[in-house]
């Protein structure tokens, strides 16, 4: 007979081991989606970004979440009364989702900017460009990191 | 630690109005803080640059804020419209202040 | 040695009854033809052909690979007077792409160290150079100055092919190498073989196995966000297979060190290379 009882308490666990790990996968996804709309609200003021206008580079497949190439450019006539002031880098899937902010004048001539990122999994990496007008724009790119053999 | 060695490249000769391409690497460890100590379980503290500048005759035409997600050895390309013959001069912060 | 290419414009992959995996290299890789028919293998590929376009772009890229901080490093200890008998690295050797041409493509080597001729790589006689003739204190292995001292010797000779010596008084040297090459260890098991020379090119979880060659070492790997020596990644392949790694610079790495190169005799040295 005890080999086929299924003991209530055994029960009770698996159901509790079950749930929390659900609930926990739940939060901290939402967590993350909120820190990175967070970050993005904090930037434009609230303004709704638009798109177009900035372009993100960014390898389909990363050899390696350590060490990824990004690249950012803005179209702009970067003159005094029209140029792009900032541009906010983010991870999404990152334990915090900043990453970089970069600051432009007129005298950079262009609003391109290039960098190695950490990705700590497959993950979407967002640029929201400011212009001086105060209008937003946003791209994102979904980059997918390998799982290393013994690189880890 | 290891001494910080910045390296930059920059044009030597541009017209007035070109738009140049500078590239800069520096070495740092970017410390992110989320690492543990793998002998003693501790969270290694977070080191990092956090701000970098670049300065032609004095005005700023590039800066950037710096978050742990960058990469060790951190690496920055962007652009500068010459206006005259001058000087770039670059400036990175860490969380001890040195640069 | 002939340098061939070679188009694989076949199936992506094979599936094995198995179920294993087998991963095509990507087209066009270069390999090289062994250098004697003793080798255990037919074509002989560097670990630069086993990475993606971005990794290999970046080692190509002489500004941005970071292997040449640890290189300027280097640059400057050179001429760095240090020790008892203020010596520096020139006061002896003069200017390093002169008096370390043909150094780094045919370490390790037999030489005198505390009066006895031993195998010895760079890293070995970078130290007996400190002690013995600058009064210097040896760097521990892996530190940031032996690294990078390392890296600007071995440098001097990038391009030029692995040309290591394994007759004469080396025969024991390198059979003890091809012997430890071939020992079990560790709680897997395995050995050296079992990878890199039975597997290479197949997939180890998602990445490629190497024949682990060593013409790029020391080498900046993504994993460690820096620099590091050949004795480390021997040590962490080691690590990996569950055994317990020799010390770094010992006889069995040095023996170890010396027939891994004969495995990639003729591979153009390729310091500092840029790893996953």
């Amino acid at each position: 007979m005890k080999q086929v009882q299924f003991s209530r308490r055994e029960a009770m666990v698996l159901g509790a081991g079950a749930a929390t790990v659900t609930l926990l996968g739940g939060v901290t996804g939402a967590l993350a989606a909120t820190a990175t709309d967070d970050a993005i609200n904090a930037f434009t003021g609230g303004a709704t970004p638009s798109e177009g206008k900035i372009t993100l580079g960014a390898p389909e497949i990363a050899e390696n979440g350590n060490t990824v190439p990004i690249d950012v450019s803005v179209e702009s006539a970067m003159t005094d009364d029209d140029h792009v002031e900032s541009v906010l880098v983010l991870a999404d899937g990152n334990p915090n989702p900043g990453v970089a902010t970069f600051h432009f004048t007129p005298m950079s001539g262009d609003a391109t900017a290039a960098t190695r990122i950490r990705l700590a999994s497959t993950q979407n990496v967002v640029a929201v460009a400011k212009m001086k007008d105060g209008s937003v724009y946003m791209a994102k790119r979904e980059v997918k990191v390998t799982i290393g053999g013994c690189g880890g | 630690m290891a001494k910080v060695k910045p390296r930059v490249k920059v044009p030597k000769k541009a017209a007035a109005g070109d738009i140049v391409t500078i590239k800069t690497l520096i070495s740092h460890p970017m410390e992110s803080g989320q690492r543990k100590d793998k002998k003693t379980g501790e969270l290694i503290p977070r080191k990092i640059i956090n701000s970098f500048t670049a300065e032609f005759n004095g005005a700023k035409f590039f800066s950037a804020d710096i978050d742990p997600a960058v990469s060790a050895n951190p690496y920055m390309q962007f652009s500068l419209k010459v206006p005259e013959s001058g000087e770039v001069k670059f400036t990175w912060v860490d969380d001890e202040g040195s640069v | 040695m002939m340098k061939k290419t070679v188009g694989l414009g076949v199936a992506a992959s094979v599936v094995l009854a198995g179920g294993l995996a087998v991963a095509e290299l990507r087209e066009g890789y270069v390999y090289f033809e062994p250098s004697s028919e003793e080798h255990p293998l037919d074509e002989i590929i560097s670990g630069r052909e086993f990475r993606d376009d971005a990794t290999r772009a970046l080692q190509e890229d002489d500004f941005e690979n970071p292997g040449f901080l640890s290189l300027e490093e280097g640059e400057e200890l050179w001429s760095t007077v240090d020790g008892s008998e203020n010596k520096s690295c020139e006061s002896c050797h003069g200017d390093v792409a002169e008096g370390m041409a043909g150094v780094g493509s045919t370490y390790p080597k037999l030489m005198a160290q505390g009066g006895k001729t031993t195998l010895t790589n760079i890293e070995n006689q970078i130290n007996t150079c400190r002690t013995e003739r600058m009064g210097a204190e040896a760097y521990k292995y892996d530190k940031p100055q032996l690294t990078g001292l390392t890296v600007l010797i071995k440098n001097v000779d990038r391009g030029e092919p692995v040309n290591v010596s394994t007759e004469g008084d080396y025969e024991s040297w390198f059979k003890k190498g091809e012997e430890l090459y071939y020992t079990r260890v560790g709680q897997l098991d395995m050995s050296c073989a079992h990878c890199h020379e039975e597997h290479y090119g197949e997939y180890i979880r998602a990445d490629h196995l190497s024949q682990g060659q060593t013409n790029g070492f020391p080498t900046y790997r993504f994993k460690w966000q820096g620099m590091g020596s050949l004795h480390r990644r021997f040590s962490g392949c080691m690590k990996n297979i569950r055994g317990v790694p020799y010390a770094k610079g010992s006889d069995e790495f040095l023996a170890l060190e010396l027939y891994t190169a004969w495995r990639g005799q003729g591979l153009p040295v390729e310091t500092p290379s840029v790893r996953n």
